[in-house]
């Protein structure tokens, strides 16, 4: 296996990014007639042929349940659960593998430690704090707590940039704050957040973090020592491998006193009428039958992606995100939402009053996958006074070609629609 | 006046008069366009019908069994496609509309407005065009 160390050694120069995009054989298709252009991977990311491969290897070689049987099959198909929990522990470089639990996706983590975590640390009177960029899946699992246990929920303000407003941030860390759970990057307006100098103003008033990292774990070399942050969520879909299967980080102090979410199978340790005992870390948050395939799957999509190394992913989407950014600005009538000094590789953007659903369709016909509509972050859209906005996003395996074929289609929109 | 199958088709032969989707759009923006504006006092929540990306607003009136409809929508795209459903149901009969298939849609290639992944709220809109026909044929 191929450790982090090595790869990220590969010199950015040496790359040859058609050959990468090569690897992702959904690129090859039309749409509409025209070739696709992909640039919805903030939503979801495409998968590389290898990471399909594993897919059909799984269940044409070792697909059994794990953790159960004493046949082969749960044998090898339980080492390669258990080696996946160990690539992506070294992949976030968490400190014990204990610490690494398999989640249905971001949504899945947040919602877990919401009822978990919460539950158990949430009292009437509290706050949790979250800022006014986050995705609905970071704002409502708190809503729901905060609403059960009388606990209030306060928003970390934004400037016209949409970049988080420091003097805000720190005057709403209260003796009442209990938990800071912020977006890493922020999938409609692309702003990468300060969040290291967040975990440690925030732990300074011994305030628990959680980071939403779903945009953040594909684009940058995630260290969750480094960071120093008590949870750390993120999705493997966005990020080459399957639906379905995420990461919820956490400290293993944390994880030991907390409650088990879920109850059934895997997450117990002997089972009575009268009393049940509850399994170790990382098994007593993982009841039930797991996504096996998505689990070992997410172990290839990281091998691919260290492969590659995330500092040439994340330097090639920002050169991506440069060039995309000046085209477009060319075009009479655009105006960007979300400006921030530090940006990953999302636009969002609106032409005139042109809806985005107009231009959305538009695009469509062209061949030309965007995201339109709110993102997900309503109150967000709300700030800016938008209904929602184009997004174009970027990965690595996008090109200078698929920023040409956007001005394009998006000047032509501009014509039919204006 | 011409039946609810009648309009479906005279609209069905002016969509075969574009051979590509270019002209099949140019034309619905044009009809977006062209649609008669609903009174501003109908444009609240109470007449939203509710799809995830574009707003439209309906109203609905009757004269007999016979219902009328203005509608609006912030997005030129379903606006035309608003435009197009209140052409064929517009004066129609409450029971017909009620009962109406709406082929066209399909037929001249626009199906896809239909699936509830294009969230433009064309399926709700068509919903609640019929809900208030079938409401005021009772009256």
């Amino acid at each position: 296996m191929v450790t982090t160390g090595e790869i990220e050694k590969t010199a950015y120069t040496s790359i040859n990014w058609d050959k990468i995009r090569d690897d992702f054989p959904i690129l090859k298709r039309e749409v509409n007639g025209k070739p696709l252009v992909y640039l919805d991977n903030a939503a979801s990311s495409q998968k590389p042929q290898e990471v399909i491969d594993a897919i059909d290897h799984y269940y044409a070689y070792y697909n059994a349940n794990v953790h159960r049987g004493v046949h082969t099959l749960s044998q090898e198909g339980t080492n390669a659960f258990e080696a996946s929990r160990n690539t992506v522990k070294d992949f976030i470089n968490a400190g014990k593998i204990e610490e690494v639990i398999f989640t249905k996706g971001t949504t899945g983590s947040i919602n877990l430690l919401a009822y978990s975590w919460g539950r158990k640390f949430i009292q009437a009177g509290d706050e949790i704090l979250i800022s006014a960029m986050e995705h609905h899946s970071n704002i409502v699992p708190w809503q729901i707590l905060c609403e059960e246990k009388k606990a209030a929920l306060k928003v970390i303000p934004i400037n016209e940039k949409g970049e988080l407003i420091w003097e805000e941030f720190i005057k709403l860390l209260t003796d009442k704050t209990k938990l800071l759970s912020v977006v890493h990057i922020s999938n409609a307006l692309g702003t990468i957040n300060p969040v290291e100098e967040m975990i440690a103003e925030a732990h300074k008033k011994k305030v628990v973090v959680h980071i939403d990292g779903a945009q953040a774990a594909p684009h940058v070399k995630i260290d969750v020592q480094k960071l120093d942050c008590d949870f750390y969520s993120f999705s493997g879909h966005k990020m080459c491998a399957p639906t379905g299967i995420g990461i919820l980080y956490g400290k293993e102090k944390w994880l030991n006193e907390m409650p088990p979410f879920e109850g059934g199978g895997e997450m117990i340790k002997t089972v009575s009428f009268t009393k049940t005992t509850y399994n170790e870390l990382p098994f007593k948050f993982e009841a039930g039958t797991p996504n096996i395939e998505g689990s070992i799957v997410l172990a290839d999509a990281i091998r691919y992606l260290n492969k590659i190394g995330l500092e040439n992913i994340a330097r090639r989407e920002n050169e991506l995100l440069e060039k995309a950014t000046q085209a477009l600005s060319q075009i009479e009538g655009i105006r960007f939402i979300g400006t921030a000094e530090k940006k990953s590789s999302v636009i969002s953007f609106l032409v005139g009053n042109i809806h985005p659903y107009d231009m959305g369709m538009i695009l469509d016909k062209m061949g030309i996958a965007v995201r339109t509509g709110n993102h997900c972050t309503q109150p967000l859209m709300d700030i800016f006074g938008v209904p929602g906005t184009v997004r174009a996003s970027f990965s690595f395996y996008n090109n200078e070609n698929d920023i040409e074929r956007l001005v394009e289609g998006v000047k032509k929109a501009v014509k039919m629609l204006g | 006046m011409s039946t609810i199958a009648e309009i479906e088709n005279e609209i069905v032969e002016d969509f075969e008069l574009f051979d590509d989707w270019e002209g099949k759009y140019d034309y619905l923006i044009g009809l977006g366009k062209d649609l008669p504006l609903i009174d501003e006092k109908y444009k609240t929540d109470e007449y939203l019908v509710r799809g995830c990306q574009s707003r439209v607003w309906l109203h609905a009136s009757h004269e007999g069994n016979r219902i009328f409809y203005t509608a609006d929508s912030d997005a030129i795209i379903t606006k035309g496609l608003v435009a197009l459903m209140v052409k064929v149901l517009n004066g129609q009969k409450a029971e017909n509309i009620a009962k109406a298939e709406l082929g066209f849609i399909d037929k001249i290639g626009l199906k896809e407005h239909l699936s509830p992944n294009r969230s433009n709220g064309l399926a709700s809109m068509i919903k609640q065009m019929k809900l208030y026909a079938i409401a005021m044929g009772k009256e």
